[in-house]
């Protein structure tokens, strides 16, 4: 358990022993750029990402869980073009599973279902 | 590895017991594992799927809609007694609709709920290889 650093100070914001936020309702763009930039390797969130972390945080919102892996990528398939509906993609940009690195920036827990 | 036939039976209400919510969680992690799943609700477990809860009372996270996601993870057989609708004074109407969209009709968006008799749901649950009751 830790605190999340923003720009190197305390940001008081507690994380998880995984990273993850532990007050969801906490959460704020600045906080998803914050954890992010203090990733190991450290991401810069570009416009692609933030597709993801906003669908993320929409399906949370109406469904109260994390999608499967499985499941965000037929639904960004189907909201965004079936180029984009595939894991390839999705791990191009979050290389240490779309589940897991996604949901992490966008203060969701971790997925049901994520082994 | 072969398909098995597997059926979840709720038979508890929502919230109070920890039961619901096990089952849900249960049925969404093993939807990862491309097997015939099927759910039925009975007795006070028909409640499960009510329209309308609301937790703010209670103090509990209200859960109900993550049964609307069910249909993205591709689980589509959701059984409910009639007789426990009956006892309860309700019918299909005060159920959440929940539906799926079928892949091999253009994404068309169907019905999951099928409400059965006493006798159906018996005869449904014989055909299981796997029934978990909660």
């Amino acid at each position: 358990m830790a605190n999340l650093l923003i720009d190197g100070n305390d940001s008081g914001i507690e994380l998880d022993e995984e990273g993850y936020l532990v007050d969801l309702s906490s959460w704020t763009p600045e906080i998803a750029n914050a954890l992010a930039e203090t990733d190991e390797p450290p991401v810069d969130l570009s416009e692609q990402h933030w597709a993801i972390i906003t669908f993320l945080r929409e399906y949370y919102e109406e469904y109260q869980i994390a999608p499967a892996v499985r499941v965000l990528t037929k639904a960004v398939g189907k909201k965004m073009g079936r180029k984009y509906g595939n894991s390839k993609y999705l791990y191009s940009l979050f290389p240490y599973g779309p589940g897991k690195q996604a949901c992490k920036y966008a203060g969701l827990p971790k997925p049901t279902g994520c082994v | 590895m072969a398909i098995k036939k597997f059926m979840y039976v709720n038979r508890k209400a929502p919230y109070g017991t920890v039961y619901a919510l096990e089952s849900l969680e249960v049925v969404l992690i093993a939807a990862a594992f491309d097997q015939d799943v099927s759910l039925a609700f009975l007795d006070d477990g028909v409640y499960q799927i009510a329209k309308g809860q609301d937790t703010t009372g209670i103090g509990q996270k209200n859960f109900s809609a993550t049964y609307r996601a069910l249909g993205d993870y591709d689980i589509n057989k959701i059984f409910v007694e009639q007789e426990s609708l009956d006892a309860r004074g309700m019918t299909a109407d005060d159920l959440m609709p929940l539906v799926y969209e079928d892949e091999d009709d253009d994404w068309a968006e169907k019905p999951s709920i099928s409400i059965v008799s006493r006798t159906e749901m018996a005869a449904i649950m014989a055909k299981q290889d796997v029934t978990f009751s909660f």
